[in-house]
């Protein structure tokens, strides 16, 4: 649904610019790992799409507010760093598939790189719930850019931190540190967000220890509601056939193992459809 | 008093000009989760092929000033899983449907339209002349009148009667009206431009092209004034041919400026992308307008504005026989 939102809060965390909208309906409907697109410029903007960020935090105030955090890329994000209270801000969400959750009280660990990180904590107020043990592990370039240690700490069993210039936790990329955090904790499943690489990485630790990864991509969308085909990546089915699938539909939450990274920006040999399987006439 | 919204596509009646652009609604079913799609003049498909495709490598847009480039490449299921799973869909909801159909020699278009003559739901038939031409080193058949009136006569004598051919245009040709003539001499019923014109992006952080295929097509406001001057072109040397004006429709004033220059209903494609009401909202829009200037039927406005210089504006001439007791 569409929301005409108003701005209630906006702080910097970090190296990281949130902002908490007034979205009844969205935050209602709300499940972990959705995401809301934004328009960006105001009324008579150049700019004409929708940002797509994911949904860091939700409370029941106002009727319902969502927070949003998130890095300044170009000129969108720009443009929504300058957002002040009571400013409006048009949203269209809840959007995507959200994290498949377990039925059992199991091991998890969350990882996330970079802003990536922000969608982990729906996640793991829902792991809780549960009765699921939660472990954290973030990490960013540097210590400004690890977001939401502080949070992670009093939420999980543990937190591991790591940044690339070992300006707080371990030096390093999160990857680095997976294989002990999942050892450690005895993980039974791991959840991720962040950058196609740290995904693609954190999948084969995962299929190394033999156990499921839930990731959530991103993939630059033009509508963010599976009309326009801009955003797909290489997906296998369960019929074990690769297929070129929407990640704001279908996605942005895949099973990481399913999920042909090498082959994101291009079109397997051996995806439905792919030229010269059958379907030559180019277009 | 109610604008009367009701338009003809040949000889179809939709009851409001207001249709989404082919390949910017998907199957539909996405779309319904915003609205109903009733509420439609027409849906249009995304364009189908024979086989399914699988489309273009990503990086597959770029947004540009006032518009976008694609590249999606007709990325689709094919004619088999669209008549399994698509069409049947929309049919049994009874929505209005426009099936684009995409091809890359005489023969395929063919078959896609013998697969398409017996199915239940088609409103009419869209013809996307903007695909390369393989038997002519890829140059797309909407560049030459020759190769898309080929097309044109081949589906329209394959096609049941009552479906109407509507041949779909690209803008960056050398001369708009001799291809639509063509088209119109082969049998299409009507007409719809514009689709994308070719542009293109580079990363200047990458310092590469910003798609993965180079080149992309340009839609968005950035066009709408290349449809209009097309709508307006074609309209003046065929009077007589129903238009569908496609283009950099956002708000129902850009609608409304097709519909002057000559077009009888109007396509929506990236301001969908923007806003998933899109279509409601500027139809509503545009009722307002043809309202607040005196119409009582979209019909008297279409192409009104090619009317000679120095005949009277029509609001004026409205208001002063409202003011009349
Ligand atoms: C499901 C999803 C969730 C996301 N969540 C967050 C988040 O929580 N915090 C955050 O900081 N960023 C997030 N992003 C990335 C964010 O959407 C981009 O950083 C943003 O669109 C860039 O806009 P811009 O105008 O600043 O940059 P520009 O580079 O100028 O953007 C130009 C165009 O490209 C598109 N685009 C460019 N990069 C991306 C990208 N990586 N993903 C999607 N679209 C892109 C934009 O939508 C826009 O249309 C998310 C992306 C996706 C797909
Ligand atoms: C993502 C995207 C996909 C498109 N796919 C098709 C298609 O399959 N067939 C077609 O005839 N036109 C296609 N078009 C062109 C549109 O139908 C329309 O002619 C063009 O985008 C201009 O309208 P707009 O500015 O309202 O989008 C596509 C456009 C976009 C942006
Ligand atoms: S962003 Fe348009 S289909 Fe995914």
């Amino acid at each position: 649904m569409q929301v005409t939102g108003t701005v209630l809060t906006t702080r910097r965390v970090d190296a990281y610019h949130a902002l908490t909208v007034v979205a009844p309906g969205i935050a209602e409907r709300h499940r972990p790992g959705h995401f809301v697109s934004v328009a960006v410029g105001g009324a008579r903007t150049s700019m004409i799409t929708r940002r797509a960020l994911t949904v860091h935090d939700v409370k029941p105030d106002y009727g319902g507010t969502v927070e949003l955090v998130f890095t300044v890329r170009g000129p969108g994000t720009a443009w929504l760093a300058e957002r002040r209270a009571r400013d409006t801000l048009d949203l269209v969400g809840p959007l995507g598939r959200p994290f498949p959750l377990p039925r059992d009280p199991v091991h998890c660990v969350l990882v996330g790189a970079e802003y990536g990180s922000a969608v982990l904590f729906p996640v793991a107020d829902a792991l809780l719930e549960r009765g699921c043990r939660v472990d954290f592990l973030l990490g960013g370039a540097g210590a400004e850019r690890v977001f939401g240690a502080m949070r992670a700490r009093r939420m999980a069993e543990t937190t591991t931190l790591t940044t690339e210039d070992g300006s707080l936790g371990l030096r390093g990329k999160v990857t680095d540190a997976l294989p002990s955090v999942i050892a450690d904790t005895r993980a039974d499943v791991v959840y991720a967000c962040g950058p196609m690489e740290t995904l693609r990485a954190v999948t084969a630790v995962a299929i190394e220890f033999d156990i499921p990864v839930q990731v959530a991509v991103e993939e630059a969308m033009a509508c963010g509601i599976g009309v326009c085909m801009t955003c797909v990546i290489p997906v296998i089915g369960d019929d074990g056939v690769t297929r070129m699938v929407r990640a704001c539909a279908e996605g942005p939450v895949f099973r990481g193992e399913r999920v042909r990274f090498e082959d994101v920006g291009t079109i397997p040999f051996d995806a439905l459809g792919a030229p010269g399987g059958g379907a030559r006439h180019a277009g | 008093m109610s604008v009367d919204m009701r338009t003809f596509l040949a000889h179809v009646e939709l009851a409001n000009p207001i249709t989404t652009a082919a390949g910017c609604a998907s199957s539909g079913r996405e779309l319904a989760q915003f609205f109903d799609l009733h509420r439609l003049g027409a849906l249009a498909t995304r364009s189908i092929t024979m086989a399914p495709r699988a489309g273009r490598p990503t990086p597959r847009m770029a947004e540009t000033p006032s518009g976008m480039l694609n590249a999606v490449g007709l990325q689709g299921p094919g004619i088999d899983a669209f008549l399994e799973r698509e069409l049947p869909w929309l049919a049994q909801r009874g929505i209005r449907t426009i099936v684009s159909i995409g091809g890359g020699t005489v023969a395929e278009y063919s078959e896609l339209a013998r697969r398409l003559a017996d199915a239940p739901g088609v409103t009419a038939l869209e013809v996307n002349l903007s695909c390369p031409n393989i038997e002519d080193r890829g140059r797309v058949f909407a560049r030459e009148g020759s190769a898309a009136a080929e097309v044109i006569a081949s589906v329209r004598s394959i096609m049941r009667y009552d479906v109407p051919v509507v041949a779909k245009l690209a803008p960056d040709v050398a001369d708009i009206v001799s291809v639509a003539r063509a088209c119109v001499d082969a049998g299409a019923d009507a007409l719809s431009m514009i689709n994308n014109p070719l542009g293109m992006a580079i990363d200047t952080e990458a310092l590469r092209p910003a798609l993965a295929a180079v080149t992309g097509g340009l839609s968005g406001p950035a066009v709408l004034p290349l449809a209009v001057r097309c709508v307006w072109q074609v309209h003046a040397a065929l009077p007589g041919v129903p238009l569908i004006g496609v283009g950099g429709v956002m708000t129902g004033r850009d609608a409304f400026q097709l519909i002057l220059a000559g077009a009888c209903a109007v396509g929506v494609g990236t301001a969908l992308f923007h806003d998933p009401y899109a279509c409601l909202r500027i139809e509503r829009e545009l009722e307002d307008l043809l309202e607040a200037r005196g119409f009582q039927r979209l019909a008297d406005a279409v192409g009104l504005a090619h009317r000679p210089p120095g005949s009277a504006p029509r609001h004026l001439l409205v208001d002063s026989e409202e003011s009349s007791p």
